[in-house]
């Protein structure tokens, strides 16, 4: 089992395909904050986009374009993406995805 | 892979958890005991709940209505009525979280029992603190119970707040609001400048002749470019902030006289005074005995278990989690993990890897918003930022920018009291 240390999985760049081997009460974890703004398992009840059900694939591509500065029109998402790795990034996107079938 | 320990080993049973029926796989469950039903606690119940809907979980709140402090400074400037920012209990019992409306008094770690105001007694298997800060009266000379109910606070949200709001209402055109700045580590950041803001937001569209004087105990603050630049444009000439270094340094308050007194001596004189005192832990901490002499909790970061009494987990505002600020953000992301922490640990497991994360929007005025964030984890006991995350909110944007983060504050706002109380827009 992999345990990844935040910043190390930032430092290593790691590959997709490493996504599914973040354990899942870590996933779940680090899936906690984004409730605070997209609501309970991303179903948001107010002005911030809800991310539930959000396909995987674009989910995961917004979220590395936030990382990369690449969307112009975005607020917070750059600063908060900068916490995480790219591995990190895709399973994120795939709980989410999940969470809303 | 983690080898998985035999259920409830190494675990003292509490007699609440023995007393009650077996719930589950014929096990008896596990009783957490959370006190505290703000940011922090009332998170933490509800994700243990989620996590585990076998154990038994009781929140121990002594209000059955909790008013926020976030979004308190748009209730002073007029943009919120207190009832929107008042959230209740029931959606927590609905998740089958026991809510005991109760003050807890005295905590006995080795019994693992906790004392309630009503005189009862619950025994835990774990006992997680979100208590929040409380006053140290007395330490600026001046400002005890009594004059805080002449020159409020407003810092714990509720009545005080409400008594701000109406002494604002009833100043006159032309007075002088004064804001003092505590020493010390105090709840939210940002929060004082937000206040100067949404005050100035009020008397800009009824007092117009009204004036704002910030004294302070720091040399610079939270935001502090964003706020000075949107005060400039919105409320110019109205907002006087003073520095530490330029005899911001309140050291004695008069609040019959409404008067603030400084290092060097120069008394100011307010219409209406708002003294933001020095804070320490929530009294419960201290009962419990897991506060260090600064006042505050030393917590194992990875999992928020104090430092000092294994088996109590201290969350929010009481600990000392810096670089994390003490913020609802911060204490709802520390509440997870220590949810998940405690579930893990009563199955003999190892907790999961900790991750955080904190934003704090403020309001400058109506449709201009400004943030700043953090994204944080655990290195061993110590909890880090991640380097290269968050930041504030750039200096050089249009008003789109603003206006997208004032109504971003308003979607988190209603998100994260989702999260917390389950309160429906
Ligand atoms: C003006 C202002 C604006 C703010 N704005 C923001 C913001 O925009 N965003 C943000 O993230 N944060 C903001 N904050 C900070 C935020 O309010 C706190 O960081 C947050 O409330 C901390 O959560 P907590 O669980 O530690 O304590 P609290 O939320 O204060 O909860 C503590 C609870 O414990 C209860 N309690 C205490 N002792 C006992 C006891 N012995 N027995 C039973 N119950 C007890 C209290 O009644 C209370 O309900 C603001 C604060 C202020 C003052
Ligand atoms: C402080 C509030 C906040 C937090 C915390 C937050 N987000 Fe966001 N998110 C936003 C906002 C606001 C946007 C819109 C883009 C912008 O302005 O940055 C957004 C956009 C997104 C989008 C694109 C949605 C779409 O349909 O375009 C995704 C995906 C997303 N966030 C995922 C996450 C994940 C995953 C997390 C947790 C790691 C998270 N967010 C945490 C506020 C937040």
């Amino acid at each position: 089992m992999i345990r990844l240390a935040v910043p190390l999985a930032l430092a290593a760049g790691l590959a997709p395909a490493q996504a599914q081997e973040i354990d899942p009460a870590d996933l779940a974890v680090m899936a906690g904050p984004c409730a605070n703004c997209h609501g309970p398992d991303g179903r948001s009840p107010g002005a911030i986009p809800s991310i539930a059900g959000l396909p995987e694939g674009e989910a995961a591509a917004k979220m590395l374009a936030f990382r990369a500065d690449e969307d112009p029109k975005a607020t917070i998402m750059p600063r908060l993406m900068k916490g995480y790795g790219e591995a990190e990034i895709r399973a994120l996107a795939r709980w989410f995805a999940e969470v809303g079938q | 892979m983690i080898a998985r320990r035999s259920v409830l080993k190494g675990i003292g049973v509490g007699m609440g958890a023995l007393a009650l029926p077996s719930l589950a796989r014929g096990q008896a469950a596990a009783h957490v005991v959370v006190v505290g039903g703000g940011f922090g606690g009332a998170t933490a119940a509800r994700y243990l709940r989620r996590g585990n809907p076998d154990l038994r979980v009781t929140l121990v709140e002594a209000d059955e209505r909790f008013v926020t402090c976030p979004f308190s400074n748009l209730y002073l400037g007029g943009l919120r009525d207190l009832d929107s920012i008042t959230h209740g209990y029931d959606d927590l019992r609905a998740a089958g979280v026991e809510v005991v409306h109760a003050r807890a008094e005295g905590v006995d770690a080795a019994a693992r029992t906790v004392t309630l105001s009503d005189g009862s007694q619950l025994a835990w298997d774990r006992l997680v603190l979100s208590p929040g800060i409380d006053i140290r009266w007395g330490a600026l000379a001046g400002y005890d119970e009594a004059a805080a109910a002449l020159a409020p606070h407003a810092w714990k949200a509720g009545p005080q707040t409400q008594l701000l709001h109406d002494q604002l209402r009833a100043m006159e055109d032309g007075g002088t609001f004064v804001m003092v700045l505590p020493e010390g580590p105090f709840r939210c950041p940002p929060g004082p400048y937000e206040r100067a803001s949404m005050v100035a937001h009020y008397f800009t569209t009824e007092k117009p002749r009204s004036k704002i004087l910030i004294l302070d105990s720091q040399e610079r603050f939270s935001k502090q470019p964003l706020f000075q630049q949107g005060w400039e444009a919105l409320y110019p000439g109205m907002i006087e902030w003073v520095s530490q270094s330029d005899d911001g340094l309140v050291v004695e308050v008069d609040a019959a006289a409404r008067e603030a007194v400084t290092g060097f001596g120069e008394r100011h004189k307010a219409d209406v005074l708002n003294v933001i005192p020095p804070q320490k832990a929530g009294a419960i901490a201290e009962a419990a005995g897991v506060t260090d002499e600064t006042g505050w909790v030393p917590v194992r970061g990875d999992r928020f278990e104090s430092a000092l009494v294994p088996g109590i987990y201290v969350l929010g505002d009481a600990t000392i989690a810096n670089p994390m600020p003490k913020s609802g953000f911060s204490a709802n992301t520390q509440g997870k993990v220590a949810a998940a922490a405690i579930i893990a640990e009563l199955a003999g497991r190892e907790p999961p890897t900790a991750s955080f994360a904190n934003t704090c929007y403020s309001l400058i005025g109506p449709g201009y918003g400004i943030s700043v964030a953090g994204v944080y984890a655990a290195d061993g006991g110590t909890v880090i930022e991640i380097e290269g995350s968050g930041g504030v909110s750039p200096l050089e944007v249009g008003p789109e920018f603003r206006r997208a983060e004032a109504e971003y504050g308003a979607g988190w706002y209603a998100s994260i009291c989702a999260d917390i109380w389950g309160t429906r827009a």
